[in-house]
């Protein structure tokens, strides 16, 4: 266990001296400023006002460039440090492979998780301070979304970072998955359905098996929890679960999806060779 | 202490180890000797456990280094040909060899004194931000504070001046009793007080194993 957070440790001490962390930051800490400086607390849209308006539109943000910044400032972690020989001098001592990856694994979930939840604290204190109405329910479910989409692509990274031989190919794929699963999913779910050649109910499950989309719907289930926004999909979803579940749904799937895709790089880390 | 049987490693069609079978024992100092793509670094990996090899076994102190990768690290030093990019400061290297291979701290002080590498001023500075010479000098303290029965150096002294070569070579006679050293070197006139065996590899295969 020593080990364990010791490797999570020095990863973390890394991560917050390197420029992408502080790029990160400044992008999700920035947002938040920037909607504050632009009234969106004291604008009223389609009902929605204050902090929780302010809220929807850092999730609507949240779910695009998240997913990419975690694939591609993580996706090098171990594919980095094999190209760099950092990983034969590292290796060289009586760590267990175990402890490096998971704590490879801890470290970086804390540096990506950390600025994009206290983004959100902040605008919460600075909504406080100014007087507004804190929407706690809504704060906490979307602690929650951010925590479980963030373990799903860290899983995600972690899995192509273990089998790839070179960082720039890792690159390329975790950019390939997150247009696929932002927008080529998608247009390929609509056309099927324009079609008719699958039944409704297959492709709108195959549309939630996306992490975002689940984020998506989930996110958007707060604020309308009959999801009429979605239309007749609404039916769909709201006719096989109720509201509750589905939401528990959109945070426990995911985190289970990023364990079980990091677990899986793991496997392959372990059974490869290492260099 | 290392016993290799017949290893074969491919990558791919390309065999980088053909059917080795050699032993290094206690008080063996062996420079490893063979052109560019002879297999030394393959070799030396698949020792370090790094490699799956596709048939044979190594074995180090009759253990697999995959299987118990723990026990076997426990008792090698290793210093790669060129220092890695490491972006932990050294305060932070420090703290890692020390956690994870129980190496007392003062022990690399010391070797890296006796180096001429001052640790102390340089703490706070990033691995990678070091030069050749100062990087190179503290993997060889702490290759040496770590007391290893077996000690593998891969060009040790391509960024070393030749006071840092004469200290880091009277270092290593101090420590040699009871060792394994292997250098892997291109330049045989540099190891040549230390050591007492000589193989020379190519395309794969031990092509001349001299003791000396």
């Amino acid at each position: 266990m020593k080990n364990l957070f010791l490797i999570a440790y020095l990863d973390l001490k890394e991560s917050l001296r390197a420029k992408w962390f502080v790029v990160y930051s400044l992008v999700f800490g920035g947002l938040i400023a920037l909607f504050f400086i632009a009234g969106v607390t004291e604008s009223q849209v389609m009902g929605f006002s204050g902090l929780s308006r302010l809220l929807l539109m850092y999730i609507q943000i949240t779910i695009v460039i998240l997913p990419i910044f975690i694939l591609i400032t993580t996706v090098r972690s171990i594919s980095g440090d094999r190209d760099d020989h950092i990983l034969e001098y590292m290796l060289s001592f009586p760590i267990s492979l175990k402890q490096y990856y998971w704590g490879k694994i801890i470290g970086r979930f804390i540096t990506v998780f950390l600025p994009v939840f206290f983004a959100m604290l902040i605008a919460i204190i600075f909504g406080a301070f100014k007087g507004a109405m804190i929407p706690w329910s809504i704060f906490f479910l979307y602690s929650g979304l951010l925590f479980a989409m963030t373990s799903a692509f860290l899983g995600i990274a972690f899995f192509i970072s273990s089998f790839v031989k070179s960082s720039e190919v890792a690159l390329g794929l975790s950019f390939f998955i997150w247009i696929f699963l932002l927008a080529f999913i998608d247009i390929a779910l609509i056309s099927l359905m324009m079609q008719e050649r699958m039944s409704s109910g297959l492709i709108i499950f195959i549309s939630l098996i996306n992490p975002m989309e689940i984020f998506r719907v989930a996110a958007i289930s707060l604020f309308d929890p009959e999801l009429t926004v979605m239309g007749p999909v609404a039916f769909y979803i709201l006719d096989s679960v109720s509201q509750t579940i589905f939401v528990l749904a959109s945070i426990t799937y995911p985190v289970l999806l990023g364990f079980v895709f990091a677990f899986f790089g793991y496997k392959i880390f372990e059974k490869k060779d290492l260099v | 202490m290392i016993k290799i049987t017949n290893v074969t490693k491919r990558f791919g069609s390309n065999i980088s180890l053909d059917n080795i079978r050699c032993e290094f024992k206690k008080n063996e100092s062996i420079a490893l000797m063979g052109a560019n793509g002879a297999g030394k670094t393959t070799l030396v990996r698949s020792i370090m456990g790094y490699y799956h090899p596709n048939d044979g076994e190594i074995l180090i102190n009759g253990l697999n280094p995959i299987k118990n990768r723990l026990d076997v690290l426990k008792h090698i030093s290793f210093v790669p040909q060129l220092p890695p990019p490491i972006k932990l400061n050294i305060k932070e290297l420090i703290e890692y060899v020390s956690v994870s291979a129980k190496i007392d701290k003062d022990f690399i002080k010391y070797y890296a004194d006796e180096m001429k590498l001052d640790i102390n001023s340089n703490l706070n500075k990033s691995f990678f931000k070091l030069s050749g010479g100062m990087k190179q000098k503290l993997l060889i303290a702490i290759s040496l504070a770590k007391k290893s029965s077996i000690m593998i150096y891969d060009e040790p002294t391509a960024n070393l001046d030749p006071k840092a070569r004469d200290d880091f070579y009277r270092l290593l006679k101090e420590n040699e009793d009871n060792k394994v050293l292997l250098f892997v070197t291109h330049r045989l006139e540099e190891v040549k007080e230390l050591i007492n065996r000589q193989i020379y590899m190519d395309l794969g295969k031990i092509v001349t194993d001299e003791r000396l």
